[in-house]
């Protein structure tokens, strides 16, 4: 087959550098501070999970990473280079894409549409078809990501086909950083397994991936690193190799690690959910 | 990643043509006959009902009155529609956006009004009224576009509104005189009553047409195999084309009869292909069918979406402006009551008749055709029976309730059948 239709391996960076890192961001809405003080790094080859409870500033850091909600304060680094990033526009101009919860998916249209929706390839003033559906199998064919046809709609994909081409849709932009906001929250245990392998794919190609979940089973499957939010400040930075689930947990909740806390984070692993099991615990 | 290959008869259920699928999937006619099958059952009817329903109204007609199926009533039956589905083919537009528009009518009528107040009272020449009448259409949709998306008007009340304010421009426009007789040598009543292809042009097209789509579909093949594609039968398309050819000089020889094929009809179907065209084969059209299926999806993937609607109700209302001009020229005049009342719901109808789903992002080929032959095989079979306006309301109303039930029905299954 002919060159790689990501095109991204030309210029995206060596294992291990810093693509994209924040430092000493604020954000506040009126009273509440939604972060404070946060310091976040993704480096390329790598899946940082992004986990908390519910208000810990997840999504308002993912805000600030796509220009979707810039920061009040701090600074924005892409390869070293400090940047100003007001807009999502100028968020995938440097490189950065992200997959919001909500798939923004043209049920109506096939896979290929989809795909391509907003940059479509054309010949003339006809659409170029054939062109956009070769690379279309092409690009599904590197990542591994299996689909009946390309040119079914996307009302007959299943939820993780969906997310799948959600996030095969963000690297058509070559992006070098993917934020996925919650990829696996509605899907059951294939699917989310299909998209915990695209993941791992993105890593392959030297992307730098931010995963937010609320899974751990997830987390801990995938992620090389972990950053704990909590009220809005970073709360741990862990490698997946040395931390425990029930350490990440007593983490995410605040406890300390005794006893109590212990007991909690077990019976939020058994409970398989995420930390809604230690609801007391945090009270 | 075991899951996804199993369930390609479930998805295969859930396919729906009524969307732009590019004219290359390949198939072969074992896969595609299984496809259509699982469609039926999945609640997809396709164009069947439609043709059906056709059909059924042609044997009704024919054998209550002899004289609907020959050559003198097909040939009128041809003038009849091509106001109707022009204005159709605007319609059509709109409710792939998951809009409506109401001031078709009113739109038509004035620019019936405007294209006679110019040509007999101004004396301007036939070409110089047409065109402004069209452009009278084009600002007016404008209007409506900018106060739907900028003022956030629903579009329903933007074109009841306009239903009226164009209405009253008509009568307006007229003045005291209330009828204005085109004249009957004039340019306008004679493309618009007396212009047929001639045999060798209307036997040409008829020839023409299939061959250039065979080409077409070649073409596509031939692209699709150099890009490692995979690629259907070759025979698939001859025998379409072949179909085709064999349609249209049934067609032509049946009106060549009598009169010939009509130019005007000839213009609709020509503003029909150029629609169908733009909205399945270029970025514009993409941008319209993803619009009317998510509005977010289509802002985040960069479409401008304001300025995409806004063009959308102005391409509508000169669509209607069009048609209004061209139900003026067939009639020889342009009065008080030109495009009221049928002219909205017999334009909505036949766009929904033909397949364009009213919840948006759906479309069958060619509806405004289909569904214009429908609404006028209705109407001239009821005139011919001397059953005028009484029963064609309540017939056409009836059928219209009919398509949007199976609408409703076939966008329930989609849903559920969309996991
Ligand atoms: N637009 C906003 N206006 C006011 N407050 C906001 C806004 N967005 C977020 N917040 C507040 O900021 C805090 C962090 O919210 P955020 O949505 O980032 O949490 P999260 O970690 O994504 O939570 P969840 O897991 O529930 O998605 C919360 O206290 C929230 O109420
Ligand atoms: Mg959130």
């Amino acid at each position: 087959m002919s060159a790689d239709v990501l095109s991204t391996e030309p210029h995206t960076p060596p294992v291990g550098t810093s693509l994209l890192s924040l430092t000493g961001i604020q954000k506040r809405f009126g009273a509440v501070r939604a972060l404070s003080d946060v310091d976040f790094e993704v480096r390329a080859g790598e899946v940082v999970a992004l986990v908390g409870d519910n208000g810990a500033g997840k999504s308002t850091l993912v805000k600030v990473m796509s220009g979707a909600g810039p920061a009040d304060e701090g600074s924005y680094r892409i390869e070293g280079r400090e940047v100003s990033i007001g807009t999502p526009a100028a968020a995938s101009a440097h490189g950065v894409a992200t997959v919001f919860q909500d798939l923004a998916i043209c049920d109506n249209l096939d896979v290929v549409a989809n795909l391509f929706l907003g940059r479509e390839l054309t010949r003339g003033v006809a659409l170029d078809e054939p062109e956009m559906e070769r690379r279309t199998v092409e690009l599904l064919e590197q990542l591994s990501v299996k689909l009946p046809s390309v040119r079914i709609p996307m009302a007959s994909l299943s939820g993780g086909q969906r997310q799948s081409v959600a996030i095969v849709r963000a690297l058509l932009g070559s992006p070098k950083v993917v934020l996925l906001d919650e990829p696996t929250a509605a899907l059951g245990v294939a699917q989310t397994a299909q998209v915990l392998n695209l993941v791992e794919r993105l890593r392959e190609r030297g992307l730098g991936v931010v995963l937010i979940s609320h899974n751990m089973a997830d987390v801990m499957a995938v992620a090389d690193r972990a950053v704990v939010l909590r009220l809005g400040r970073v709360a741990g930075r862990f490698d997946m190799a040395d931390v425990s689930r029930e350490q990440l947990v007593a983490t995410i909740t605040g406890a300390d690690t005794n006893v109590v806390s212990e007991r909690a984070a077990r019976v939020a692993g058994r409970s398989a959910a995420a930390p809604a099991g230690t609801e007391g615990n945090q009270a | 990643m075991s899951t996804t290959s199993t369930d390609s008869a479930a998805d295969a259920a859930a396919m729906d043509p009524a969307v732009p699928v590019p004219d290359a999937a390949p198939q072969q006619p074992k896969q595609m006959l299984r496809e259509r099958l699982a469609g039926l059952r999945g609640g997809d009817l396709g164009s069947l009902p439609v043709v059906i329903g056709l059909a059924v109204i042609v044997i009704v007609f024919q054998s209550l009155n002899s004289t609907f199926l020959n050559s003198f009533n097909l040939v009128n039956l041809c003038l009849q529609i091509a106001a109707v589905g022009i204005i159709a083919t605007g319609v059509t537009l709109v409710l792939l956006l998951g809009e409506i528009d109401l001031s078709v009518g009113s739109v038509s009528g004035l620019a019936a009004a405007i294209l006679a107040v110019l040509n007999v009272n101004e004396g301007l020449p036939p070409v110089v009224a047409l065109l402004a009448a069209a452009a009278g259409g084009l600002v007016i949709g404008t209007i409506h576009g900018l106060v739907f998306t900028k003022l956030g008007v629903p579009s329903f009340i933007v074109t009841l509104a306009g239903l009226l304010v164009w209405q009253g421009a008509q009568l307006q426009v007229l003045g005291s005189q209330g009828t204005i007789n085109l004249p009957p040598s004039g340019g306008l009543q004679q493309f618009g009553r007396f212009s047929y292809l001639a045999d060798w042009q209307s036997y040409g097209l008829a020839v023409v047409l299939p061959v250039l789509f065979l080409a077409a579909k070649l073409a596509t093949r031939s692209r699709r195999t150099r890009a490692g594609l995979p690629v259907g039968a070759v025979w698939v398309p001859v025998a379409q084309a072949l179909l085709l050819l064999a349609v249209l000089l049934a067609v032509v020889a049946k009106l060549s009869i009598d009169r010939g094929v009509p130019w005007i009809f000839v213009v609709f179907v020509a503003i029909l292909a150029l629609v169908e065209y733009v909205l399945r084969r270029t970025r514009y059209g993409r941008a319209v069918f993803a619009v009317g299926g998510n509005i977010e999806a289509a802002r985040r993937a960069g479409i401008k979406v304001d300025a995409l609607r806004t063009s959308v109700f102005a391409i509508a209302s000169m669509l209607a402006a069009v048609g209004g001009t061209v139900a003026a020229m067939r009639l020889g005049f342009a009065n008080q009551s030109s495009g009221a009342a049928d002219t909205l719901i017999n334009a909505i109808a036949a766009a929904v008749i033909g397949g364009t789903s009213l919840f948006g992002g759906r479309s069958r080929m060619y509806s405004a055709l289909l569904g214009a032959l429908v609404i006028g095989a209705i109407a001239n079979g009821l005139d011919l029976l001397n059953l005028s306006s009484a029963l064609r309301y309540i017939i056409t109303g009836t059928v219209l309730l009919l398509a949007v039930v199976i609408d409703a029905l076939a966008s329930r299954g989609r849903r559920s059948a969309g996991r």
